[in-house]
């Protein structure tokens, strides 16, 4: 017995350690550069700048948000009607969602330019008859389509998981207790896929938040977000406390969107608390 | 017995239309003769063979596969080696710790997953004195770290369904701890393994984000020289190159699912025996 437990530390050992070294020390190191002037002396500044960028904060979060619900409006349904379908097509159709989000998400993001471009695939399209072409580049909804286009299949995959995984007998037992479709979906289905909302809606709030490719390429330059503040101060201005506090605090932001959206989630004897 | 409506059918193919759209876009410019991503004047595969010959390209092709083999084995290692000892780990306060520190680099933002790092080594690259940390190194331990929660929640869940029984009823027959593991723990988890190994390539090969920040100017991977590209002008030739990362993506998907349902197959005919 007492030596399987010290097999048992040696092999924790090492990924314990990893995790102190390269886990929880470099957000230590966030937080202490959030603290300190660029001599390493302790300072309040960097917080205190925070304040003129509570506009770009907003507008991320806004943005962010709205994207969530773009994509939880696009993917239930979809998850629903393929729950329906025959397993073959189900596999076949789980893998073609997944395929996107191994290809290059710079290079896909990069060709929705080339379709809503001026002289764009819908643009020319639009030419043909003799429509004029349509600003739909640089703006707020291109960078919105390009969100909910990159991290739609992570709202898509938990929510089918949820879906296929729901005992079909309880709806047949709803509707034949005389529930319609609407109010078994809301008293039946629903419920039973919320753990599935609360990944997928994690899972696509959290990059659409922070993402800085996205609002560069499909913005052009007229949207800041906050994740392309940040990458600013790194990777341009050099700025790297003043980079750090905003890091820190839209880390401190996310998580409490996180834990309101825990909050409400977890509370699973009444579905109906999130409509 | 499919009782889905053509409605239902019309919104699935919409959907995936959506998800699609950019990516034929993508193909079909590839094949372009003219440098435009706009206007599409003759088929060519002009751009497939200036790719080949632009090292640029091909020495970020070469790093990133370097980095994503060498990342995704360690992580697998020290990945399965941590869902082991966390399986068998006792003390449920050190345990639900070291779950939640797991968890950190998956719920985090990667933009502060990433800067996170690059101010850790900065910073002690600073306390040694030396400059130009970022590299290959950084590089690597950043890729591990993200992977390894990937790794360490596929293999955790095969653990739990293994009897721990057969392992003591093993060593009760007098197999050593070592032998017992590699021979009955160790294939039950493989799958779990596998998976998690994959997962952790293919994480590897696209990340773009963390490696933006922990990067050096010498080791370049595919990510940051696509990202450089698309500061400019974009020639058709990255359209080619994503065109191929896309096919091959497509080959290994494939062979995951046939992998996949064979294992499922041979699950299923031991269940029914």
């Amino acid at each position: 017995m007492k030596k399987s437990s010290f097999a048992q530390k040696l092999m924790n050992a090492p990924y314990i350690i990893w995790s102190v070294l390269f886990i929880v020390a470099p957000l230590i190191m966030v937080i202490y550069y959030a603290f300190t002037d660029s001599t390493g002396a302790f300072t309040l500044s960097n917080i205190a700048q925070i304040g003129d960028y509570a506009t770009t904060f907003v507008l991320s979060i806004s943005y962010g948000a709205i994207a969530t619900v773009i994509c939880l409006l696009i993917a239930y349904p979809f998850a629903y009607f393929l729950a329906q379908t025959k397993a073959s097509f189900q596999s076949v159709a789980t893998m073609l969602v997944m395929l996107p989000m191994w290809m290059s998400f710079l290079i896909r993001t990069y060709s929705w330019i080339t379709i809503l471009g001026e002289s764009g695939v819908i643009n020319s399209f639009l030419g043909l008859f003799g429509i004029e072409p349509l600003q739909m580049l640089n703006t707020g909804g291109a960078v919105i389509l390009g969100m909910v286009y990159n991290f739609l299949p992570y709202m898509i995959l938990p929510l089918y998981t949820a879906m296929s995984k729901m005992d079909k007998s309880l709806i047949e037992a709803a509707q034949d207790l005389g529930c319609n479709k609407f109010y078994c979906l809301r008293k039946v289905i629903f419920p039973l896929t919320i753990p599935g909302i609360a990944s997928g809606v994690t899972m696509v709030f959290v990059p659409s938040v922070s993402t800085f490719y996205i609002s560069q390429k499909l913005g052009g330059g007229q949207i800041t977000l906050i994740g392309d503040v940040i990458e600013g101060q790194f990777q341009t201005a050099y700025n790297y406390n003043l980079g750090a506090a905003l890091s820190l605090v839209l880390m401190v932001m996310i998580l409490i969107c996180l834990g309101v959206l825990n909050y409400f989630t977890d509370s699973d004897d009444d579905g109906g608390v999130l409509i | 017995m499919t009782k889905t409506s053509p409605l239902a059918k019309l919104y699935i193919a919409l959907v995936f239309i959506f998800l699609y759209a950019p990516m034929v876009v993508m193909m079909v410019f590839s094949f372009n003769s003219s440098e435009s991503t706009y206007i599409f004047e003759g088929f060519s595969l002009q751009w497939y063979e200036r790719l080949f010959h632009d090292k640029v390209t091909m020495d970020a092709l070469k790093n990133t596969i370097v980095l994503a083999i060498t990342s995704a084995a360690i992580a697998t290692i020290l990945g399965t080696l941590a869902a082991v000892g966390l399986n068998s780990m006792k003390n449920k306060h050190i345990k639900s710790s070291v779950m939640t520190v797991t968890n950190i680099p998956m719920m985090n933002p990667e933009i502060v997953t990433g800067i996170s790092m690059m101010l850790l080594f900065v910073f002690a690259g600073a306390m040694f004195s030396k400059r130009d940390v970022l590299g290959f190194g950084t590089l690597l331990v950043a890729h591990v770290t993200f992977q390894l929660p990937y790794v360490i929640l596929s293999v955790l869940p095969k653990l739990k369904q293994t009897d721990n029984k057969i392992f003591e009823a093993a060593q009760d027959l007098g197999c050593h701890p070592l032998k017992a593991f590699f021979k009955v723990v160790f294939p039950a988890i493989l799958p779990g393994i596998i998976s998690g190994a994959i997962m952790a390539f293919t994480l590897s090969l696209d990340d773009f984000i963390i490696s933006y920040f922990t990067n050096g100017p010498d080791f370049q991977t595919l990510p940051i020289h696509i990202f450089s590209m698309t500061k400019k002008r974009v020639k058709p030739d990255m359209y080619a190159l994503s065109t191929l990362i896309f096919g091959a993506m497509f080959v290994l998907l494939i062979l995951m699912n046939v992998a996949q349902s064979r294992s499922d197959k041979k699950q299923r005919s031991k269940g029914d025996k």
